[in-house]
């Protein structure tokens, strides 16, 4: 492991435990490594524990259990208590398959804080059809039951050019089924959506529509549903601050116990990312070769490292750099800085053609199948 | 929203107060976010009980720093708390 001579690193805060990869469900746009078969493995419930512990230690506080679809997990309460018993707050992300009142009960006695349901659209016919199972009526009702049982309730709808025109009903659902948060997530496109992006990128008026119909209903509902919007920074000209800083403040441990400083980071090469069977947290977070490399910013090319913004936008994401440009150790092609800037410009041209296309390829769903394509 | 001095102020149920021994700080949790609180702050939240009207608040909070004239701080506070859902009113 390379040395630790950073004497300025902040302990971890967020740590998202991915249990699994195993879903249901089957989005185009899942953020899960396109080869995710390939890591069948995963830790076991006295492993999950130890990791829990050993990152509270250190400062982290908010746990978010996701993967896949962590109710898969049997041993989800119990991961659930040993969380509450070490004063995490727990944050369980569900597409909600599964769920049904006796576990919502079970969860809430263990002490789950809050129970974050995703819905693919507004409507049965698209939402069913986005997720590739049948699942829209099954989640309302599990939104109603983690209301009916005091935990507070956040919505995550996923935005792309399939439901966009539905933003407005959107609002609504969220509103009508009682979600104190609503998360309105603009694709980001890694994984799977960076396959699919062609057919689901919306177009910049699409896009400038939609923002300014969720804007006014953020005034509309205020003190009552607090909306957050996510932008998709293809149609900014500044990146998002990737992870608010590498090795600052996340933690993802992928379900065959991959420690990552992002959780798309598996896709980015020769960072050599450590397992939690073989390390402590404490020496992963501190001496890893994979946490320590885009710390500070010695990392950086021009025009990041010589530019005053640095500071804010850390030069935007590895991930969406490596992607688009070959090269993670560019400028994210966001910014309008960047020498290639011109390959977002590229692909929201190529989105759109596909949109006026009559004939549009497929979408690629996330599943075992498509999966074994990519190794 | 606006303080309503004559009714009592309860912390909410949708939101956790914690001590955070490695940030030596008290923190407010909710879902997938976090707040830091600075002394006072912190101080004012936890007698906010639901019992408590705001000047009852601000009484308590004088006798326990022995200090005076804290109600516009308090009510101030209080107000921002209001506004971001961690108190509330009946
Ligand atoms: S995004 Fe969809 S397919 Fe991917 S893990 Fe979540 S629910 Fe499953
Ligand atoms: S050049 Fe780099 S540091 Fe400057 S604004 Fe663009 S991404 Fe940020």
């Amino acid at each position: 492991m390379a040395g630790s001579n950073n004497l300025n690193i902040t302990p971890p805060r967020w740590l998202l435990a991915e249990l699994t990869y195993k879903c249901p469900l089957q989005c185009p746009y899942c953020s899960n490594p396109l080869d995710y078969a390939k890591y069948p493995q995963e830790l076991s419930t006295e492993d999950w524990k130890r990791v829990l512990s050993q990152a509270r230690k250190m400062g982290a506080v908010q746990l978010g259990l996701s993967g896949g679809e962590p109710l898969t997990r049997q041993d989800l309460p119990e991961i659930v208590q040993h969380a509450r018993e070490l004063g995490y707050y727990s944050n369980l992300i569900t597409s909600g398959y599964g769920l049904n009142e006796d576990k919502i009960i079970a969860l809430k006695e263990a002490g789950l804080d809050h129970i974050q349901v995703s819905i693919q659209a507004s409507t049965q016919e698209l939402n069913d059809h986005l997720a590739g199972t049948e699942s829209y009526l099954h989640k309302r009702e599990v939104a109603r039951l983690v209301k009916k049982h005091d935990y507070p309730m956040v919505l995550c709808v996923v935005i792309h050019r399939e439901n966009i025109h539905q933003m407005q009903q959107i609002l609504e659902m969220a509103e009508e089924l009682g979600a104190d948060y609503l998360e309105v997530a603009n694709t980001q496109y890694y994984g799977w959506a960076h396959v699919n992006r062609d057919q689901l990128l919306p177009t910049r008026e699409q896009f400038l529509e939609a923002e300014e119909i969720a804007q006014a209903y953020k005034e509309k509902v205020v003190g009552k549903m607090k909306i957050y919007y996510v932008i998709p920074d293809f149609y900014e000209d500044r990146p998002k601050a990737c992870m608010n800083g590498w090795g600052t403040t996340f933690l993802t441990i992928a379900p065959d116990g991959v420690a990552l400083p992002c959780h798309s980071a598996r896709e980015l090469p020769g960072l050599d990312c450590p397992n939690v069977n073989d390390h402590s947290i404490e020496e992963i977070w501190h001496d890893s070769k994979a946490f320590n490399f885009f710390r500070g910013d010695d990392w950086m090319q021009e025009p990041c490292r010589s530019c005053d913004e640095k500071e804010k936008d850390k030069g935007g994401c590895r991930c969406q750099a490596y992607i688009m440009t070959g090269d993670m150790h560019s400028t994210d092609p966001v910014c309008s800085k960047s020498p290639q800037h011109h390959l977002i410009d590229e692909a929201v041209q190529s989105a759109r053609n596909s949109a006026l296309s009559t004939e549009e390829k497929p979408l690629v769903f996330r599943n075992s199948k498509n999966s074994k394509l990519h190794f | 929203m606006a303080l309503d001095l004559n009714q009592t102020i309860s912390f909410s149920p949708l939101h956790r107060l914690q001590w955070e021994e490695a940030q030596q700080k008290d923190v407010i949790l909710y879902p997938e976010g976090m707040v830091e609180l600075n002394q006072s702050s912190a101080a004012i939240l936890k007698l906010c009980d639901g019992k408590s009207t705001p000047d009852q608040i601000v009484s308590t909070l004088e006798q326990q720093f022995s200090a005076t004239g804290l109600q516009k701080d308090v009510h101030q506070f209080l107000e921002i708390a209001l506004n971001n859902g961690w108190v509330q009113q009946p």
